[in-house]
């Protein structure tokens, strides 16, 4: 005779599973989970700041083994996410992880210039992402990877709060650095407009917001700072992404070297 | 026993002096500080006091890498913090080492914002008082204003408080009309009591403000201690009727953290204390902090470290 130790599921800041300063928690799927506030998306964008450095300068190598890990711990979790989904979830993860030392090669460049130089352009991570998720679990690990895997840290907001937090989970024992990727679960609505407008996220990905009018606020709002941005669409994920999600969130930075000394 | 102070001549008098202090509730200090640091303070008080803390800023550097050109970038953003916003005020004072007082006191010519320099051999104060002197003296006459002076804490917790005594008030002599301002280092002093018995030794020996740390030493200014501090000028004011300022420094960096400053300031020694006359803070990467929060108040988002000066 015991009594069944149920999970709380809590927000994903910095390498731990925070409630909401709010205390404030909502229903999915007959569960409660924690309703992210405006602080709480102060407190993520810090956490993702704090991680970029030390994220964006591993080595890309690094980067993609630590994504290969998050494939491998997703395996062996698989009972905990959708059945119809989980595969090509974890699929698509050992694909990123395969771009990760790959993708400056294929952005970068050897630039020819009628002087003694070399002039080469290199990809460089954008900084901190904010992302409006899809519903769903694998629009979730498709829009968390591509951001991440260039360098880049990101703060996630979504809906599907059960699927998100058991993803963190995974990255959490993935040897992922606390802080690259922080999941706020709740409402793009209330959490969006803050991550848009705050001078220290650099990227906004719309994918999830399904409110064309909040979309169009959300991109205005990030104007002020010129983020980068990806606005709301519903592709299919079982399709091959292509390089898109990944180079949306880069800079390019182009160096002259003088050639012979 | 005020009069008796005014003919301090043995040790043993200035220790039974000091030793004849209340002892400080060690758990009730912490408790009390801590409750201070709970209240709310939003809006038009919360953009009060942003404002008043930035008047409150000793904005330091004390690095060995210090160069004349990090000390003027400084000066500069002491006369207009945030060069976007002029309603931004300057902040109280600039505060470097003595080497640098000369170029600090060019760029802050005609601004009215002081000029703070460390002397007396910052942050160990482990040299003969000579030395200690023509620190100070020097750095008086290249143009500071202000002294912060470091105890000898090696004398202070072996009982030689008649050393310490004297040693202020020479520093004090040697200071002129210059400010002095003087480092406890509460970090090193081991006990609540020791805090309150050398603020009060600082303030006889004729210190203007006492200040709870050199930076250099963790832990640097604390609530608690504080509010040890803040008690000791208010009843040394009652007692004397001289009036002693109070400079938390070091480890303050956000402006929750100095907002409970303030709040412990106006709780414990009154608002006449809320002045940057007489109440400083010692910081550096704080001001950033006090410039974002004051943007996020008046634009209604997020601002962030790109947008501010790195110092």
């Amino acid at each position: 005779m015991r009594l069944n130790v149920r999970k709380t599921y809590k927000l994903y800041i910095g390498g731990a599973f925070p409630r909401s300063e709010s205390g404030r928690t909502y229903e999915v799927d007959g569960q409660n989970a924690a309703l992210a506030s405006r602080k709480d998306a102060r407190d993520a964008v810090l956490a993702a700041r704090a991680a970029f450095g030390k994220w964006s300068t591993a080595t890309a190598y690094n980067r993609g083994q630590i994504l290969y890990r998050a494939a491998e711990m997703l395996e062996a979790r698989r009972s905990e996410f959708p059945a119809g989904e989980v595969d090509d979830a974890i699929d698509r993860l050992i694909w990123y992880a395969g771009w990760a030392d790959k993708l400056a090669q294929v952005t970068g460049s050897a630039n020819p210039v009628a002087a003694p130089y070399f002039n080469i352009s290199s990809p460089e991570p954008s900084g901190v992402i904010a992302i409006a998720a899809p519903a769903g679990f694998l629009g979730l690990v498709n829009v968390i990877a591509p951001a991440i895997v260039s360098g880049n840290t990101c703060v996630v907001v979504t809906e599907s709060a059960i699927e998100a937090i058991t993803f963190a989970e995974v990255l959490a024992t993935s040897d992922l650095p606390g802080g690259v990727v922080n999941i706020l679960t709740g409402f793009a609505k209330e959490v969006a407009p803050w991550l848009a407008s705050h001078d220290d996220v650099n990227g906004l990905d719309l994918t999830g917001v399904t409110d064309a009018e909040l979309a169009t606020e959300l991109e205005r709002q990030a104007a002020d700072t010129l983020k980068r941005v990806i606005r709301p669409s519903t592709p299919k994920w079982t399709d091959d992404p292509g390089l898109g999600r990944m180079t949306a969130f880069l800079e390019t930075k182009t160096v002259w070297h003088p050639k012979g000394v | 026993m005020v009069k008796r102070r005014l003919r301090l001549v043995n040790n043993a008098e200035l220790t039974r002096i000091l030793h004849g202090l209340p002892g400080v509730d060690k758990v009730g200090a912490e408790a009390r500080a801590a409750s201070l640091g709970t209240r709310s303070i939003k809006t038009t008080a919360k953009a009060w006091a942003i404002d008043t803390a930035i008047r409150m800023v000793d904005l330091t550097t004390l690095e060995g890498a210090d160069t004349p050109g990090k000390v003027r970038a400084l000066c500069a953003k002491a006369r207009q913090p945030d060069p976007s916003d002029q309603t931004v005020p300057s902040v109280a004072a600039v505060c470097v080492y003595p080497s640098m007082v000369p170029t600090a006191a060019e760029a802050l010519k005609g601004s009215g914002i002081h000029l703070a320099s460390v002397a007396t051999a910052f942050p160990s104060g482990q040299a003969p008082l000579s030395v200690k002197l023509d620190d100070t003296k020097a750095a008086v006459s290249a143009g500071a204003d202000e002294i912060d002076m470091v105890i000898s804490r090696g004398a202070f917790l072996a009982g030689r408080y008649l050393d310490v005594y004297d040693e202020i008030v020479e520093v004090k002599r040697a200071c002129g009309d210059a400010h002095l301002k003087v480092i406890l280092e509460t970090g090193e002093l081991a006990t609540y009591d020791n805090v309150r018995r050398a603020s009060w030794l600082a303030m006889l020996a004729g210190g203007d403000f006492i200040k709870t740390s050199t930076g250099k030493v963790t832990p640097a200014a604390t609530l608690p201690v504080t509010l040890i501090m803040l008690e000791a000028v208010r009843d040394f004011l009652a007692e004397t009727g001289r009036k002693v300022g109070v400079k938390p420094a070091g480890g303050i960096r956000t402006t929750k953290d100095a907002i409970k400053y303030l709040v412990m300031v106006n709780e414990v020694a009154g608002e006449g204390w809320l002045d940057p006359d007489w109440f400083r803070f010692g910081a550096s990467t704080l001001l950033n902090d006090l410039l974002m929060q004051r943007h996020k108040l008046a634009t209604g988002h997020y601002s962030g470290p790109d947008y501010f000066t790195l110092d």
